[in-house]
């Protein structure tokens, strides 16, 4: 049982590497920018998957957290992109 | 530069930025037994700051949240030297943590340790130069 979920585990994670490969062709190759910003976020996602299986491999619950982690620093860095990309600011000031 | 409208942007934020605190308080509390702590407590509070920053502005956030961040990051440091000189007053070295068992209402038998009160100072030091960093960057001229 347990090598079978061992096996299935390093199928996804190979899975995973070659989505973040292409992926990664994306961000080198996209044309404009905000297909790298949306080819960045998915690879963020792509990221907790990973962890989430590392944390399946490893038998640990103490990934948990991470995931959580890579999530939030994952959605403030893509809305701190996205507002710049739009509006060249990224706090705005409201006094001038 | 045309005024755009953000509302699900703020709607979300909203709702975000409360169950960061919630996370944050929880990375805080859960640094003795398992991961966390207050650095990455005080990084996660300051990253849902950034947050109600990034969608409702400068001015705005000023005033829901009117706390100078230099004075807290003095008062992190105090805090953190308070707790080592204390141990000065039990004839202790400097430094020296201790902990003991206490029976809380709602929680039951909790471990309270000095060093909580350590990370307690960590937590607010974080959050005041993380948010001085950002601050000052974002509203220069």
């Amino acid at each position: 049982m347990n090598d079978i979920i061992n096996m299935i585990t390093i199928v996804c994670m190979i899975v995973i590497t070659i989505s973040i490969s292409l992926l990664l062709y994306r961000v080198v190759k996209g044309p404009t920018n905000p297909d790298r910003a949306v080819a960045l976020d998915a690879i963020g996602i792509n990221l907790m998957g990973m962890a989430g299986l590392v944390a399946i491999l490893l038998g640990t619950t103490r990934l948990n957290d991470v995931i959580l982690l890579i999530g939030v620093l994952l959605f403030i860095g893509t809305i701190a992109l996205a507002k710049y990309l739009e509006k060249g600011v990224i706090i705005d000031r409201d006094d001038d | 530069m045309v005024k755009t409208n953000d509302l699900i942007l703020k709607t979300m934020t909203v709702l975000i930025a409360f169950i960061l605190f919630g996370f944050a308080v929880n990375l805080f509390f859960a640094g003795h037994n398992e991961p966390g702590g207050g650095f990455i407590g005080g990084l996660m509070t300051a990253a849902a700051i950034v947050l109600m920053y990034m969608a409702y502005g400068e001015r705005a956030v000023n005033k829901v949240l009117p706390v100078n961040y230099r004075t807290m990051i003095a008062i992190g440091l105090i805090i953190a030297i308070a707790t080592g000189v204390g141990s000065f007053l039990f004839g202790q070295p400097f430094l020296s943590q201790t902990f003991d068992y206490y029976h809380v209402p709602v929680f039951g038998e909790v471990e309270l340790a000095t060093a909580l009160l350590f990370d307690l100072g960590v937590y607010l030091t974080v959050i005041g130069v993380t948010m001085t960093i950002v601050l000052t960057i974002s509203s220069d001229r």
